[in-house]
């Protein structure tokens, strides 16, 4: 079983300053699959998203990558291991060229070669490749702080995918895009994910994305997982209506009225 | 073009009167120190302590000299470099996770410390320092007349190794992660990359340089004193860096040109008046050259493209 699948994290909990953030949480995403994560403001996804990437330390449970325990790893060991994750708000190095960007994306993994330039022919067309792949390439000499929103997160997104990673975790991809581009930026992107095989994880709070796109769906509440299974089983589920989709509360909490911190 | 820079500089040093080719033995030795500033900088870590690495080299050159009678130049520079790179490591480890602000004070105040350490060293010569005995190169002693431009001649031939070996790092991968971490840390933890391990790593080579240029300076002017891990000195340092730019390994090299051009003129000239002259220019480059001297280059450039 353990062989299928590239994530399993099994009970994980965690608590900030007394307060459960998560509790006795386990999901587990295969090869290729494409699972959307959902649950209201604070319900636990950032903070499950941070542990499964190094950045939190659970107090109980652990995390499995390619069944391998990887659950006191820190975050750049995860990162060469390939887990791989973009935030909310774009990380990018604002002050360089969305080119250079994705080139020292590319070279982090590099260090090997130390006396090599980075800007090299085959480097350079690998970069341009990758930019090409999330649409991005009319871009390549913009600097990245000047970068449209859509466009930064799929820059974001390309450099994470630099490493050829195995599991990768979008927290909230289409946050900041506006209404009409978020599907054409959700094709890209998921055109893009989708031949590397990765198993994919991505926290959205935007409902109609997820019953379009994602393979699973997995609802949190309070730090729990409420549901966990295809998109129509879950949006049906009567707890995941009240708490997170808020149908069966006739409000609207599709889209939250602030962001969750971004780490 | 750094290789033609440094030509000319020989051809000049070697060619002009003796004052001058001093003139530019001192701004190598200072050169060294401000290129491994340059490395520190363009990761975004500004250094006021690069003095304590520069002093440690000459103060190893002089008591290896002195004491163990040890003077073959080319050990001297190895051992003095080795002995600042070492500091640094250890230094490093401490300092490397600090930023900004602490950053910069916590390497003032290990400079500062030498500073009180060598003052109060009897033994040391105190605040008066200790002559340095005049090196000799493997089985080759120049003679007293000599020395002053084979120190010239080796000194250009050091920093225009040291310039084209930085060019390259800073060009390569690694080197590209100091702008990187200079604009975002977490990306490069997400890369996969130590950003505690890269700062640590480019802290070194700064002390590294410093070290090599304080042997230098050392052996030019056969004398150490404290005044060389005094806070004044990593200041100009950061003048040096401020006023040059830091784009290109040249540029430290022409700002540490510039100000042994200006104090050697203004203090001649203007003795009490050198430090207000220091002043005015440093607000002027501020001011109009943001990016130092070397900025010049590249307006004139983007001008010539239209």
């Amino acid at each position: 079983m353990s062989v299928s699948y590239v994530l399993e994290a099994e009970k994980l909990s965690k608590s900030f300053a007394g307060l459960a953030a998560l509790v006795d949480v386990s999901v587990a995403i295969a090869a290729g699959e494409l699972v959307g994560m959902i649950g209201a403001n604070g319900a636990g996804k950032t903070t499950f998203v941070n542990i499964v990437t190094g950045y939190v330390k659970p107090e109980t449970g652990r995390v499995r990558f390619m069944g391998r325990d990887v659950t006191h790893l820190p975050a750049r060991e995860l990162t060469r291991l390939g887990v791989s994750r973009s935030f909310q708000v774009a990380q990018v190095f604002p002050e360089l060229s969305a080119l250079d960007n994705l080139l020292i994306a590319l070279g982090a993994r590099l260090t090997h070669s130390p006396w090599r330039p980075l800007r090299r022919p085959e480097l350079i067309s690998q970069a341009l490749d990758a930019l090409e792949r999330f649409g991005i390439a009319d871009y390549r000499d913009y600097r990245a702080a000047a970068l449209p929103q859509g466009v930064r997160k799929l820059l974001d997104i390309a450099m994470a995918m630099s490493g050829a990673p195995k599991l990768v975790l979008l927290d909230e991809p289409s946050s900041g895009v506006s209404a009409d581009e978020k599907f054409s930026l959700m094709d890209t992107l998921l055109g893009a994910l989708e031949p590397t095989g990765a198993g994919v994880l991505f926290v959205e709070h935007d409902m109609e994305i997820v019953a379009r796109y994602a393979h699973r769906v997995v609802a949190f509440h309070e730090g729990r997982v409420i549901a966990d299974g295809p998109p129509a089983e879950v949006m049906a589920d009567a707890q995941v209506q009240t708490y997170v989709t808020g149908v069966l509360r006739g409000a609207a909490f599709g889209r939250p009225l602030v962001g969750d911190a971004r780490a | 073009m750094a290789t033609a820079a440094l030509g000319v500089l020989l051809i000049a040093g070697a060619a002009g009167p003796a004052y001058l080719r001093f003139l530019f033995q001192l701004a190598l030795g200072d050169g060294l120190a401000v290129l491994g500033l340059m490395v520190l900088m363009r990761a975004g870590l500004v250094s006021f302590g690069q003095g304590f690495y520069y002093c440690l080299g000459g103060y190893a050159a002089g008591i290896i000299g002195t004491y163990v009678g040890l003077t073959d130049g080319f050990a001297l520079l190895l051992l003095g470099a080795a002995a600042a790179a070492a500091a640094g490591l250890i230094a490093g480890l401490l300092i490397a996770r600090y930023r900004e602000i602490f950053f910069a004070m916590l390497t003032l105040a290990l400079t500062m410390i030498l500073y009180g350490l060598l003052v109060n060293n009897e033994r040391l010569g105190s605040t008066d320092g200790f002559n340095v005995p005049p090196p000799h190169f493997l089985w080759w002693a120049p003679a007293a007349d000599r020395l002053g431009m084979t120190l010239f001649v080796l000194s250009c031939v050091v920093v225009g190794v040291a310039a084209l070996a930085l060019d390259r790092y800073l060009a390569s991968p690694m080197g590209w992660l100091g702008e990187a971490i200079r604009e975002n840390e977490l990306r490069v933890e997400y890369l996969g990359v130590s950003v505690l391990r890269l700062v640590l790593v480019k802290y070194v080579i700064a002390a590294a340089l410093a070290g090599a240029g304080g042997v230098l300076t050392a052996l030019a002017v056969g004398h150490v004193d404290p005044g060389l891990a005094n806070w004044t000195t990593s200041g100009e340092f950061l003048f040096m860096a401020l006023l040059g730019g830091t784009q290109n390994v040249i540029a430290p090299l022409l700002g540490a040109m510039v100000l042994q051009l200006v104090r050697t003129y203004a203090l001649q000239y203007a003795p009490y008046l050198w430090q207000m002259i220091l002043g005015a220019t440093m607000l002027v480059i501020i001011l109009l050259l943001p990016n130092g001297l070397w900025s010049l280059r590249e307006i004139r450039r983007r001008e010539a493209n239209g």
